[in-house]
């Protein structure tokens, strides 16, 4: 085994955790620095979701992307800060405090994988992996100006991950360029009998910025309402570029897109509730010994350990799945969800890949989202990929009031590389 | 509409333990969430479902897993080799 050293200036409060002494192995990432979520399990590391409610817990097992990593050669040199258990679009959600925009630092780096879209941005590791339940990697990518990549649902393996909402997440890659965020791929996506939802998918690509002949949709209703009029502008030119490159671009429509953030918050709260349910201080994070019933300790060490934006989330989905209401919205949200699937499919007969602004606007001001739903409604572009389980990548396309646009890039399942490609070659273009 | 009942109610089936204050809050939070929420209330449920999950089954042998030692090592409070919870009655 080598070693290498890590004390990072983590001016942005990046890391929750650090590994000062690093071992790592031979492999096609040897050497190489890696920032894992704190969402994600790692052997003999404290892993906390952010949350107070599973402070001190280590794992006893790595997550199975841990062990393709370590055994690929990779350092894996910290763990990063993130809205707690994922549920946020600015990594202010968190027990550790907010991460900042490496940018910026009066600006969100996004969520809820901040802290490792921070730490790729501000060059304190070769590159990252992060969740993405919602857009939860693409956001930060998007606010931070680095290439995040949310998989085909089920070609990388959620063992170990620990669970938001399972339909939805996917673990995937953040890197500053195309060709790290591909070797990066390469050894996280395959089979793993431990998921049951996964696919025997491994992503073995060469990159290819030859996209003569691609058939790009663009849908109209990620450029309407609430979205700034300049990051729209900057998406659109992106788009122009591809057509340079021998791209055809034509506008399209996914009707659906109105039910989608409601289906999506609807399904992910009540997945989290159901999910959330094993924090109770017994098995792990702090246990006090009480004379007191279950559910009163429960409920103590449940509102001691859990930031507000969790209880609400548990709050919701509780509310969505109770009797009397189930059917008005987890049954409603999933009819949704098939629109949106369906929407896909009609539109990837025309089109081979999906192009949209990432995020409505700029990263915002820390603090400046006091209110929950318009925290919620960031989310309205990226939410419909995780809702259909097809692939989606955030490319920098420039930049609006000296910060970062993303380029939101939707392709079929299982075509990621084709959205490697695309992202691939309007990145040696724009360079 | 969610009364502050309905929070009171649901914050204890779900034992995440509110505070008066925040009762009030997340009533006044979560009705406005819910009313936007409402939008999938004007869905029609006909639509058939396309469901791709299935069930992934293995022969029953043991494989390897985590010692009694270290499924405890997390825990706060643990009695001769178990974990030790509050009491249920």
């Amino acid at each position: 085994m080598k070693k290498l050293s890590f004390h990072p200036d983590d001016s942005v409060n990046a890391f929750i955790t650090t590994i000062p002494e690093v071992s790592y192995g031979d492999g096609p990432l040897s050497g190489v620095t890696v920032a894992v979520k704190d969402n994600i399990s790692t052997r003999g590391i404290e892993t906390t979701c952010a949350s107070k409610i599973l402070k001190g817990y280590i794992p006893p097992f790595d997550a199975h992307v841990v062990t393709l990593l370590k055994d690929a050669g990779a350092a894996i040199v910290g763990k990063t800060n993130m809205d707690e258990f994922g549920m946020g679009s600015s990594t202010e959600n968190s027990a550790y405090g907010p991460t900042l925009n490496p940018l910026d630092h009066s600006r969100v780096p996004g969520g809820s994988s901040g802290g490792s879209a921070a730490a790729v941005a501000a060059g304190l590791v070769d590159c990252a992996i992060g969740s993405d339940t919602g857009g939860s990697i693409r956001c930060p990518a998007s606010f931070c100006g680095i290439v995040g990549l949310k998989p085909t649902y089920g070609r990388v393996s959620r063992y170990g991950l620990i669970a938001y909402a399972n339909s939805l997440e996917q673990v995937g890659p953040l890197a500053r360029d195309v060709s790290t965020l591909s070797r990066l791929y390469s050894v996280m996506a395959g089979y793993d009998p431990r998921d049951g939802t996964s696919v025997d998918r491994p992503y073995s690509h060469t990159l290819s910025a030859d996209i003569k002949g691609l058939r790009i949709g663009v849908p109209d209703d990620f450029f309407g309402e609430g979205v700034n009029t300049k990051v729209a502008e900057t998406v659109r030119k992106a788009v122009e570029t591809l057509e340079s490159l021998g791209a055809r671009a034509e506008p399209c429509s996914l009707p659906s897109m109105k039910y989608a953030l409601s289906a999506c918050y609807v399904i992910s709260t009540s997945e989290a509730s159901s999910n959330l349910a094993r924090f109770d201080g017994i098995r792990f994070g702090p246990a006090t010994d009480t004379p007191k019933s279950w559910h009163d300790a429960f409920s103590e060490q449940r509102k001691a350990g859990f930031g507000k934006e969790v209880r609400r989330r548990i709050m919701l989905g509780t509310f969505s799945l109770a009797a009397g209401y189930y059917g008005r919205y987890y049954q409603k949200a999933q009819t949704a969800r098939q629109m949106v699937r369906d929407d896909f499919d009609r539109l990837f007969k025309n089109y081979d890949v999906i192009a949209s602004p990432t995020m409505p606007d700029i990263a915002f001001k820390i603090g400046e989202m006091k209110d929950p739903l318009q925290m919620y409604l960031s989310d309205v572009l990226t939410v419909p990929a995780n809702l259909a389980g097809v692939p989606a990548l955030s490319v920098p396309c420039g930049r609006v009031e000296g910060m970062p646009v993303g380029l939101q890039l939707i392709g079929r399942r299982f075509e990621d590389e084709r959205l490697i490609d695309t992202a691939y070659a309007f990145e040696q273009e724009a360079v | 509409m969610v009364t502050t009942d309905d929070v009171r109610k649901i914050a204890n089936l779900a034992d995440i333990g509110l505070d008066d204050e925040e009762i009030s809050e997340f009533a006044k939070q979560c009705s406005g969430i819910l009313e936007y929420f409402a939008v999938l209330d004007t869905l029609d449920q006909d639509k058939p479902l396309v469901h791709e999950r299935y069930n992934i089954l293995r022969e029953d042998e043991v494989l390897p897993s985590l010692s009694q030692e270290e499924s405890l090592q997390n825990a706060g409070l643990k009695e001769k080799g178990y974990f030790k919870a509050p009491r249920v009655m």
